[in-house]
């Protein structure tokens, strides 16, 4: 697997170049790896389920399995995401595999982040390097601020920075050497 | 670091849900595993040891319900969680009832669910560092099998680890019941000597012919029945100890005896013309006054001090009633296992009565009380009426100064032979009199008289 990273828009809506470009940044920046924006037309239909009104995210995740190019690939949508047991997601990604999704449905609500893009801008970064952070391997971490917390509400979402913590880096580095000594 | 530790089991029959669950948690760092039905999962649950079961409600074959009795059976410490999709209050409560952890609805929310994990990690962690201090805490109150967190007998751990250390003769004293023997072999476990034999001797158990031939052995044909040579105790406790139990009730002739061993330590066997030469450490016990004993010449002097080279003396359990909690705690585990029960605890009244009652008869009364329980206890707690304890003598009883001379002389005697459960002998000792004035006392108040009547335990 080549460490490049795919960002596909899968969303309902038109896609927030602006947005988009700023997670390619911030992504590239934190695992040092070349981010490409990319266009996609088909969107994982199949995975809505009518009773519950969301998208399952493990079908979405199945379905970039399917279609990603060599790499990882991000997949952000506007939909709302679920797996069965849980009412909803923020996102789901493969432990250590190629796919993740984030889903920026309920990054915008909570007091402030209709008005205030710059805090709905961050809250789809720090999502989207979270689950990505999965597919290089790395499990939650205990320290509220790293990126890498698990983040249940939006209040832990704000608490998080947008960078991996120093033990969450070193974990990073030993992950990738491990993944690059293996090809 | 406990996350890692924490085990998980997601049981359903749901692939999806598995996967999904399993997933979901496994990015919090703990050890997943799935079962598709209930009897893999008791299969797993038979196989390994798990922290937390997720297990659905309603499965085809065996349902929710029936994984979290046997789990509940197989592991007790596991949390165990159900989940439904359809929840009714009948379902809810029976789940808890059978000692589920909690009870979800699905689907949930990612919070409570989060927060639920946090929960089960933190108390189980708790659990264990419970178990561990509890561990180590026993391990400092401690001397092999004896136990006690007072700080008496604390200081006697100390000295008895010390005098190990050194071949010197020990006396121990104390009440019957307070661990004599069981600090004597402690003494002997933890000394130089523990790779060779403890000889255990109750001087007041045999008569003193026979106690001579115990004690020093004898040649063949020295006495009527002795139809070969034999050793004795003082040979067979050779390069290790031998314990002199009730000392204070041998017969002068043996006193002397001993005393020229413990001089010289050569002797003779009964019957025997050439010495014998040992090394052998000695500890005494009684649980008379021996120094009184001496005074009165009752006991030889020079003996008692050949004896009284470190002398230890042990606590009667009324003076450390802060030991009961643990000693109860310390039988119970023992008296589970010998016994094959399964008493939790004793209950909080129980626990009270114990610590007020007078044990008279110490550890080893206490350990007998609590077997009487197990035994007696219906569910798995003991009872306070389980104990079959008498009602505590108050230890200062009110003087009743209505009372004749005769009329108190006639009820303390009554009391001292209740307190010694009807032996003579014991109670004369305690009245510090003698056993003919004892017999004549209790003919002139009658008192055989009123236990034949079955109204005194005699």
């Amino acid at each position: 697997m080549t460490s490049d990273v795919h960002i596909w828009w899968i969303g309902a809506d038109a896609p927030d170049d602006h947005l988009l470009e700023s997670v390619r940044r911030e992504v590239e920046s934190v695992f040092r790896v070349r981010v490409r924006l990319e266009r996609h037309a088909e969107r994982p239909t199949h995975a809505f389920d009518p009773r519950r009104g969301q998208h399952s995210s493990s079908q979405i995740l199945k379905w970039l399995v399917g279609r990603a190019p060599s790499g990882r690939v991000l997949a952000v949508t506007d939909v709302d995401l679920f797996i069965p047991v849980l009412t909803f997601v923020y996102g789901e990604a493969q432990l250590g595999g190629e796919a993740a999704v984030v889903s920026t449905a309920r990054l915008a609500s909570g007091p402030g982040a209709m008005t205030d893009e710059r805090l709905f801008g961050a809250r789809v970064v720090k999502e989207s390097i979270h689950e990505l952070g999965h597919t290089f391997g790395l499990i939650h971490c205990d320290s509220a601020d790293c990126v890498m917390a698990r983040s249940v509400n939006l209040m832990e979402v704000d608490a998080k920075r947008m960078r991996l913590c120093g033990d969450c880096e070193t974990r990073f580095g030993a992950l990738q050497h491990k993944e690059q000594h293996h090809e | 670091m406990s996350k890692e530790r924490t085990r998980v089991l997601v049981v359903d029959d749901e692939e999806i849900v598995r996967e999904s669950l399993s997933g979901w948690l496994a990015k919090d760092g703990y050890t997943l595993d799935v079962a598709q039905d209930g009897p893999t999962a008791v299969e797993k649950l038979r196989a390994e040891r798990w922290s937390v079961l997720l297990v659905d409600l309603k499965m085809p074959g065996m349902d929710g319900l029936q994984v979290l009795e046997t789990a509940k059976k197989l592991q007790p410490d596991v949390a165990v969680v159900i989940m439904t999709a359809y929840a009714t209050v009948e379902t809810a409560v029976e789940a808890m009832k059978m000692g589920a952890y909690d009870y979800l609805v699905k689907p949930f929310d990612p919070e409570e669910l989060s927060l639920m994990m946090v929960k089960i990690v933190a108390q189980q962690q708790l659990v264990r560092e419970n178990v561990l201090l509890r561990k180590v805490l026993k391990r400092d109150y401690h001397f092999r099998d004896m136990l006690s967190k007072s700080p008496g007998m604390q200081r006697i751990f100390d000295l008895a680890r010390s005098a190990a250390k050194t071949q010197s003769t020990v006396l121990i004293l104390g009440e019957s019941g307070t661990g004599k023997e069981l600090l004597a072999r402690a003494i002997h476990a933890e000394s130089p000597r523990h790779g060779a034999t403890f000889v255990a001797v109750s001087c007041a158990a045999l008569t003193e012919t026979l106690l001579e031939s115990e004690l020093f052995g004898h040649e063949k044909g020295s006495f009527t029945g002795a139809v070969s040579r034999r050793k004795g105790k003082f040979e067979s406790a050779h390069g290790g100890t031998l314990f002199l139990d009730e000392i204070g009730d041998i017969s002068s002739k043996l006193q002397l005896d001993l005393l020229r061993v413990l001089e010289d330590r050569k002797f003779f066997r009964v019957g025997g013309s050439e010495s014998v030469e040992v090394d052998v450490r000695i500890i005494a016990a009684t649980n008379r006054d021996l120094r009184k004993a001496a005074d009165e010449g009752q006991f030889r002097d020079d003996l008692y001090y050949r004896l009284n080279v470190i002398p230890i003396t042990l606590p009667p359990l009324r003076d450390r009633l802060e030991d009961i909690p643990l000693l109860v705690e310390h039988f119970l585990e023992h008296l589970n296992l010998e016994m094959n029960h399964q008493i939790e605890n004793v209950s909080a009244d129980a626990l009270a009565a114990l610590m007020r009652y007078d044990w008279p008869g110490n550890v080893r009364e206490l350990r007998n009380v609590l077997e009487r329980g197990m035994v007696v206890a219906k569910g798995s707690l003991i009872m306070p009426d389980d104990l079959g304890l008498q009602a505590p003598a108050s230890r200062q009883p009110v003087a009743d100064v209505t009372l004749s001379l005769d009329e108190v002389e006639r009820r303390h005697i009554e009391a001292v032979l209740h307190h010694e459960s009807g032996n003579v002998t014991h109670a004369a000792r305690t009245l510090d009199i003698d056993r003919v004035t004892l017999y004549n006392k209790i003919r002139k108040y009658g008192l055989r008289r009123t236990e034949e009547n079955g109204t005194a335990e005699a």
